[in-house]
């Protein structure tokens, strides 16, 4: 079969099986990884879950759950299990799928993506003991000069070598798959999206290292200063970018589920690799984001790096908003849904989790987690918003919304066709999408609202009640926050869900037989080649679409502007 | 259907569809306009954050800060007795962050402009003054001077909106705003 790859490894006897649903080609070392990746990323997501509602019921002002300390404890356990390691295992997951399965390829090395995954589970289970110790509650973002214990900065080292590992052994599949031929022409678009997620993931990892490492020393005593504000550029190097790489990842697995499910082929190919292109040219920017109202930083550079150089990147998700809903109604319209300017989106599989989950995802991170980010990263603005509930108000429009519910929506495809078992609790599965979208929404929205109402952050108590100096928000403000309390229970419950459906479905599901693959076939015959090829689907008419995108650009035009009138009445400063 | 083969291999060739080109055209204007929206209100608008900033010492910015208060106090506030200061119309006025309060109480006269110098004496902390909502950064070992213009006679708080420990949601400090002299 193969000559020695360029990775230097020797080609091993792959054993591979062949998909009844898709009939692509898998290499069982590559499955189970996959498999593994998942299932640990779901367990992160579990502990981060639960976190995450302790942390929303304190923060509701009626209930205040928790005591100061393990408030701040709990807050610094769920930025970390959520956003680091439940969303990288996952994505570790896709890129191992988007390479060797995608292009029925073996993977490169799988024992040194095997090395990978258990340094980058060390790396999560250390910094979770360090956080759970009491001595690390520094927040995700470990601002120095606060300090955490040593070995949570070396658990967060662990983990990030071990996510460079396996990207490495994602690009060595790629190598690997060229060589020995195992597709023709041009990789599929979702592979393009995960390259792009990849590329993005080596300059993260690479500023989370630089910056980290030397943190680590500090926290030992080997090193005696480190710069707040240099820390802080560096960090978001990393921090930023690295959100970039879930926005990759998120738009990757749209275009797969569009396909999958519907059949969907993109209008243009060259327009949407394009707009992933724009991702890798300029997202590696922006770590400015987090520094607009930073001392010693000078208002040219924020203004460029803010922007992603006159907002290039924003311009590639401008495209695929509306390329991939572009996708699914041509598909649709290809299938006979023409009527009017709504059949395609009306007779959509709303009740599949993957299409509900997916399309969820998409309509919440244009309209909340998207549009507020580019407000909330408008250099002046920032100075009405910065380090206000309006940030968690935000990325949880984008990485939970968009990314999260993006990623459950997969697992409805992932399990029949990796785990080969059937999904359980259809009736909850189906429900699943809606429950945790409608939560996800509500956590948005209100904390936006608060943020837009003064209530900071990262904050135990917004009575103020020990403090020597009086303050009471306003009344509203607590409104906005015992509405994000009840929101909450309703995300925590829809995550619930989904992880009682996965567990089950994984563990103890039916088992997805060649017979059941032909008599309940899980994609649509054209559904399976879709995602394995590519092709443009070419000129359609798209009223439905342009109708969608017409609403979205007006929200946004009229939200940004309305902001800078929100600036303009503050007390004049310069 | 094992190997799917490409459908169309030139696909860099393909003619675009007519509502993308659209879309992209009016998306990459509308990039270009948030862009100078933000340069534009640098000349026009009155929100800009200064870029002056200087490397300091925790010490000698507490210094000059007790030397303002020294020199301007005009009564003590609480049961800790911590200063209200009323320095003049136009001079430069201090306040520093500490864990786990503002120091001293500002009293400032409405649209006077000041030069407001920004430190902390040790943890990152954040500016926020409500009911105003004005957020900024203080670092240690960095001092940022700006121009502020108090609007509207009043009370206003600084509440401390960058997690800075334990105490952190214990520390408010306060900003009076009196009628011009
Ligand atoms: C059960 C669902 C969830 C609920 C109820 C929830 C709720 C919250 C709340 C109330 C905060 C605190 C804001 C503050 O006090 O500053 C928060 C912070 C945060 N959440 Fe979530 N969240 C959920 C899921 C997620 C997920 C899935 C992710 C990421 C993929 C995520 C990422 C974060 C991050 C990064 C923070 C900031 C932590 C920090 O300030 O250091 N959350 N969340
Ligand atoms: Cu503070
Ligand atoms: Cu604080």
């Amino acid at each position: 079969m193969a000559s020695i790859a360029d990775t230097g490894t020797l080609p091993r006897a792959a054993e591979f099986r062949t998909c009844p649903d898709t009939g692509l080609k898998i290499d069982l070392a590559a499955e189970k990884l996959i498999r593994w990746n998942a299932v640990v990323a779901v367990v992160f997501l579990a502990i981060g879950g639960f976190f995450g509602l302790l942390v929303a019921l304190t923060r509701w002002p009626a209930v205040h759950l928790l005591p100061a300390e393990w408030f701040y404890l709990a807050l610094t356990a769920h930025g970390a299990d959520v956003l680091l390691f439940w969303v990288i295992f996952f994505e570790i997951a896709i890129l191992y799928f988007a390479s060797a399965v995608l292009l029925n390829s073996r993977l490169a090395a799988p024992r040194i993506a095997w090395l990978g995954f258990w340094l980058m589970l060390a790396g999560a289970l250390l910094a979770n003991v360090a956080v759970l110790q009491g001595e690390s509650s520094v927040m995700f973002t470990s601002y120095v000069p606060m300090q955490a214990a040593p070995h949570f900065y070396l658990g967060l080292i662990l983990f990030a070598v071990g996510a460079l590992v396996a990207v490495a052994v994602f690009f060595g599949t790629l190598v690997i798959a060229k060589d020995e031929g195992t597709y023709e022409g041009s990789v599929p678009l979702v592979t393009f999206g995960a390259i792009a997620a990849a590329v993005i993931a080596v300059f993260t990892i690479t500023s989370g290292a630089i910056i980290l490492i030397p943190t680590f020393f500090w926290s030992v005593g080997i090193i005696s200063h480190i710069d707040p504000v240099m820390y802080k550029v560096v960090w978001w190097g990393m921090g930023h970018s690295s959100q970039q790489i879930n926005v990759s990842a998120h738009v990757a697995v749209w275009y797969a589920i569009a396909a999958m499910v519907l059949g969907a082929k993109p209008l243009s190919e060259k327009v949407s690799r394009f707009a992933f292109l724009m991702y890798i040219l300029f997202l590696q920017i922006a770590a400015a984001h987090h520094l607009l109202v930073e001392p010693g930083i000078s208002s040219e550079w924020k203004i460029f790096n803010t922007s992603y150089a006159l907002y290039l990147a924003v311009l590639g998700s401008l495209i695929h908003g509306l390329s991939v809903p572009g996708a699914i109604e041509a598909a649709q319209r290809r299938r006979g849904f023409t009527k009017g300017v709504f059949e395609w989106l009306r007779k959509a599989p709303w009740g599949n989790p993957a299409f509900s989950g997916m399309f969820l995802s998409l309509v919440m991170f244009g309209f909340l987690g998207g549009i507020s980010g580019v407000v909330l990263g408008s250099e002046q603005i920032n100075l009405i918003l910065h380090n206000t509930m309006y940030v968690p108000g935000h990325f949880h429009g984008t990485v939970v919304a968009g990314t999260t519910l993006a990623f459950m929506a997969i697992t409805y495809l992932v399990v029949p066709l990796i785990f080969r078992r059937e999904i359980m609790f259809k009736k909850v599965a189906q429900w699943q999408p809606y429950v945790f979208g409608l939560g996800v929404a509500g956590i948005s929205l209100f904390m936006m609202g608060a943020g837009t109402l003064g209530v900071s952050r990262r904050h135990w108590d917004i009575t103020f009640s020990d403090a020597p100096v009086a303050f009471d928000y306003p009344g509203t403000a607590f409104l906005m926050m015992g509405l994000n309390g009840v929101f909450g229970v309703l995300a925590a419950l829809g995550g619930l869900m989904y992880i009682v459906v996965v567990v089950w479905s994984v563990f103890f599901g039916e088992r997805r037989t060649e017979e059941k693959a032909r008599s309940e076939p899980l994609l649509p015959q054209d559904g399976a080649a879709a995602v394995a090829t590519y092709g443009s689907e070419g000129t359609l008419k798209l009223p439905g679409t342009i109708t969608l995108v017409a609403v979205f650009f007006v929200a946004f035009v009229l939200y940004y502007f309305v902001n800078w009138k929100f600036l303009s009445e503050v007390w004049p400063l310069s | 259907m094992a190997i799917h083969p490409p459908e169309k291999r030139i696909w860099w060739n393909e003619p675009l569809e007519r509502s993308e080109v659209t879309w992209i055209t009016i998306a990459f204007i509308w990039g270009l306009v948030m862009f100078f929206t933000m340069v534009f209100w640098h000349f026009t608008g009155e929100q800009n954050l200064s870029n002056e900033a200087y490397r300091i010492h925790p010490e000698t910015f507490a210094e000059r800060t007790e030397a303002m208060a020294d020199q301007y106090t005009v009564r003590e506030e609480g049961d800790t007795g911590i200063p209200v200061v009323h320095p003049p119309p136009g001079s430069d006025v201090y306040m520093l962050a500490r864990l786990w309060e503002w120091w001293p109480i500002l009293e400032l006269e409405e649209g006077k402009d000041y030069r407001l110098h920004l430190s902390s004496m040790d943890w990152q902390h954040g500016f926020s003054l409500q009911p105003e909502n004005i957020n900024i950064q203080v670092h240690p070992g960095y001092e940022l001077v700006l121009t502020l213009t108090p609007e509207g006679v009043g009370e206003y708080w600084v509440v401390c909106n960058e997690f800075c420990g334990i105490g952190h949601h214990q520390m408010v400090g306060k900003i009076y705003v009196v009628e011009a002299k």
